[in-house]
């Protein structure tokens, strides 16, 4: 059979794990409840004690599923996405069923009827699934890959020209090494247009960015001083492709180049119990007008790594004593197998 | 046919041993003689006057001083070689372009392209300061004062203010005084972020300012407010044409 490259991309569970989606439903639910006591209640005071009393049963519920689903979050992600939703639906009205039955048991009065609160925890379940759903879409893959393919592209022409016109020089003096920095470029550019949407492995990711340095390295020679500290670096961690290569790029054209003297820039990976720290510095040079234009480096980064994490990444920026940091924080994940 | 004298000015080391390369290549057509290097731009304009170069390749994106600026100030010496700009950024090449009468080379430079280049410059005059002026995307980051076969140059941010004498201007800075010979109007219009005007023949530093003072009675055309200035005695007067912006620029003042 042959394969085709696929154009549409199929639904997916949302990830229960993730920080974003579980605010989101914490929120949503919440709200839900606090409009359903104000719809019935005849005033506000009213209405917060009633939201009060439902309060007090909703929220276990809500907790209760959420760390089901937690839990049984990779088995429902093998399943295909409306028997998955099936799936989550059923776990839903089985706490409910559960939950109701401890309660009993404990204050020997049922809290509600049983019928009731199974309507209303699959009419909730359902529409927080299809909002999670459309929300998926919005930022769906084939949205999100135009606009990762447009981020990715920005790579500088002028590291490209000025790097072709380095490698010219080499060529006569030594070709061994002009073949070298050639097969680095090669490298960074196959990347540079390949597939955005996939995760890349953090060893790839560093070793992209060593031939990288290479190149600079070979254009500026001793004013870029590159210290690496990379030995707490998870090698299988998973990341966004082309995260940490801009930000080495911005250090050097930003830290680097517009000064006379020799630059020191450090890059530091590293992994923190369930997290990925990666750290660039380089000394601040206060910036020419045309200079500009590191924000939209970083706001790129910032969005790819939203797609990615969603709430769960962090990027920031400091100055201070001199130097400019970069810090991008992201779950540490590995492949499933 | 003697050889061209050739100056290279580019930050990055394997570039000007390129051009280097790409000038014996072409020396058959061509012969020329590199006179200097620099590694940046003020590097350049300290080692250019002395150098007795005819034809500078002048790379755009340096550090401490851009190519742009860096041809602006050595357009003053009595004999001021050519420019040919180098560069490996569109955007840029566009704007040297602007300097019509010359050319530039786009990196990687190709053989051909330099020789073209270098005859089409030693034919043509040196650039001229207004031309290069129209080219410039942003102000100087120096003003400079023309000595015999030196430049020296005064960072604008040590200017403390720029005052019109009959047919120079004074520059003044904390320590000392030069005097430079352009027009107070082009300046105000170059540095208009940084200076603010005064009196008909004075621009101070807007960072510079500290406050008002009211003038000893004098008589009455005389102007009412002198400026006080950061670093200096000497209390500047302020015309009475200019006195409400002043107000103001002190009331934004934190």
């Amino acid at each position: 059979m042959v394969s085709i490259r696929q154009t549409t991309y199929p639904d997916s569970l949302p990830d229960f794990r993730n920080l974003g989606v579980i605010a989101r439903v914490l929120v949503a639910v919440n709200a839900v409840a606090l409009g359903g006591a104000l719809f019935a209640a005849p005033d506000l005071a009213q209405a917060i004690d009633r939201f009060a009393q439902v309060a007090a049963l909703v929220e276990p519920l809500l907790l209760a599923c959420l760390v089901a689903l937690f839990v049984l979050s990779p088995l429902l992600a093998r399943l295909p996405y409306w028997t998955g939703c099936a799936a989550v639906m059923a776990l839903v009205l089985l706490v409910t069923v559960m939950l109701r039955a401890g309660v009993t048991a404990i204050v020997a009065e049922p809290p509600a009827e049983l019928g009731r609160m199974l309507v209303l925890a699959a009419l909730i379940s359902a529409g927080l699934l299809g909002y999670l759903r459309l929300r998926a879409r919005a930022y769906s893959p084939a949205l999100a890959e135009a606009r990762l393919q447009a981020l990715q592209a920005r790579i500088r022409p002028h590291f490209l020209f000025n790097s072709l016109n380095a490698v010219l020089a080499l060529i006569r003096r030594d070709p061994k090494r002009a073949e070298r920095s050639l097969e680095d470029l090669a490298d960074l550019f196959r990347t540079l247009m390949s597939d955005a949407r996939q995760f890349v492995r953090l060893e790839d990711e560093i070793a992209l960015l060593e031939r990288y340095a290479e190149l600079e390295q070979l254009r500026l020679g001793e004013r870029l001083r590159l210290t690496w500290e990379l030995d707490a670096a998870p090698s299988d961690a998973l990341l966004p492709p082309l995260v940490l290569q801009p930000l080495l790029e911005n250090a050097v054209y930003h830290g680097v180049e517009p000064g006379t003297g020799a630059g020191e820039v450090l890059v530091r990976i590293e992994r923190r119990g369930d997290r990925v720290l990666a750290r660039i510095e380089n000394p601040y040079v206060e910036e020419q007008q045309h200079r500009a234009g590191n924000r939209m480096a970083l706001e790129n980064i910032g969005e790819r790594l939203a797609l990615f994490f969603d709430a769960e990444a962090r990027i920031d920026t400091r100055i201070s004593d001199g130097r400019y940091r970069v810090e991008i924080e992201i779950p540490y994940r590995v492949a499933s197998r | 046919m003697s050889a061209v004298r050739i100056f290279i000015a580019d930050d990055e080391a394997p570039a000007r041993e390129r051009l280097k390369e790409l000038l014996e290549d072409i020396a058959g057509e061509l012969p020329t003689e590199v006179v200097g290097e620099a590694r940046h731009g003020l590097e350049a304009v300290e080692r250019v006057p002395a150098s007795g170069a005819q034809v500078l390749l002048l790379d755009i994106e340096m550090p401490g001083m851009g190519g742009l600026e860096v041809a602006r100030h050595l357009a003053a010496l009595e004999q001021p070689p050519r420019v040919v700009f180098v560069t490996a950024h569109d955007r840029h090449a566009v704007e040297a372009f602007e300097l019509n009468a010359l050319d530039y080379l786009l990196k990687p430079v190709r053989a051909q392209r330099l020789a073209a280049a270098l005859r089409k410059a030693a034919a043509a005059a040196a650039p001229g300061r207004e031309q290069l002026a129209r080219a410039a995307i942003a102000a100087r980051e120096y003003l400079s004062i023309v000595e015999r076969h030196r430049i020296l140059l005064v960072p604008v941010r040590d200017i403390v203010f720029l005052r019109a004498e009959q047919k120079y201007v004074t520059v003044r800075t904390r320590s000392r005084e030069h005097l430079i010979e352009e027009p107070l109007v082009m300046l105000e219009h170059e540095f208009a972020g940084q200076f603010v005007r005064i009196h008909r023949n004075c621009l101070v530093a807007r960072a510079a300012i500290r406050g008002f003072e009211r003038a000893a009675e004098g008589p009455p055309d005389e102007p009412h407010w002198l400026v006080v200035l950061d670093g200096i005695v000497e209390r500047l007067p302020v015309s009475r044409r200019q006195w409400p912006v002043l107000r103001e620029l002190v009331a934004d003042k934190p």
